[in-house]
């Protein structure tokens, strides 16, 4: 951490993303090398029982991961953790947050545990995780 | 269904290098703007990256679920784990040996969550990393 040692409650990490496009779930199936047609090809995601094609957690993961190294180096991070909690539609305008939890020693050094969400625009939650970091 | 014979299946290793123009298109698409990752000489990658590149070089595609005969479309992300051990920087040479964790079926039946562990280590017989993934399989319903 740069800004010295957060305190338990303080919120670390904010951040929100655009409105997720049919045009970024197809860079996203190339770029990430999961091609599950249900994300980019609607008439699979239909036959699948689903109304539309939908994000791929590990975009929406991709977000809250970008979210955390916004405000914590990749070099500190020493788990990353999240439940899949709803589906993430088209359009979604997702904000990731992360609180301060508990302070901890661990390892031979002092970590936080940062409880992470990630809402949209209706504040349902996507994702619900959590990272230990090095302080 | 997937039952707990499954438990213990190794799959394929997956080799999987880190190359710059890969990650500058993950970077891209996610917007991510950060100037950590464009430090090419040394760039760490994303913390989620190590899922992608076990999917991008897998010489099987999806074959944990072939393997266990489980069909794409009835398959959902359930959660997802990353423990970071060591560095995983551009120009490394990763390898990932995915293996059944646990199976477990859920309300009566009607979904099965299956948890793979993939260990990662680098070209310098480092583990770098523990990957755990769970999948939320929907059966069908024995209507």
């Amino acid at each position: 951490m740069s800004a010295g040692v957060p305190s338990v409650g303080d919120v670390i990490v904010h951040k929100e993303f655009p409105p997720i496009t049919r045009h970024r779930l197809a860079l996203y199936c190339g770029a990430s090398g999961d091609h599950n047609p249900i994300h980019v090809d609607i008439d699979f995601a239909k036959a699948a029982g689903f109304p539309d094609v939908f994000a791929h957690g590990m975009l929406v993961m991709g977000y809250l991961g970008q979210a955390l190294t916004d405000a914590v180096a990749p070099s500190r991070i020493r788990s990353f953790s999240t439940r899949f909690a709803a589906i993430t539609q088209l359009g979604a305008q997702l904000t990731c947050e992360g609180t301060v939890t508990e302070l901890i020693e661990q390892g031979g050094e002092q970590r936080a545990k940062l409880a992470l969400t990630t809402k949209d625009q209706n504040g349902e939650i996507k994702l619900a995780g959590e990272a230990i970091i090095a302080l | 269904m997937v039952d707990q014979s499954a438990v213990g299946r190794e799959f394929t290793p997956v080799t999987a290098h880190v190359e710059p123009g890969r990650l500058r298109f993950f970077l891209d698409t996610l917007g991510e703007a950060n100037p950590v990752y464009r430090d090419v000489a040394a760039a760490p990658v994303p913390p989620t990256y190590l899922f992608c590149l076990e999917m991008m070089d897998a010489t099987v595609p999806f074959e944990f679920l072939t393997a266990l005969g489980i069909d794409l479309a009835r398959v959902l992300h359930g959660e997802q784990r990353f423990d970071y051990h060591a560095p995983v920087v551009v120009g490394d040479t990763l390898t990932f040996q995915p293996r059944v964790a646990s199976v477990t079926e859920k309300k009566g039946g009607a979904m099965t969550l299956i948890v793979v562990d993939t260990p990662v280590t680098n070209q310098n017989g480092v583990h770098v990393a523990d990957v755990s993934r769970t999948i939320v399989v929907r059966n069908a319903r024995p209507s």
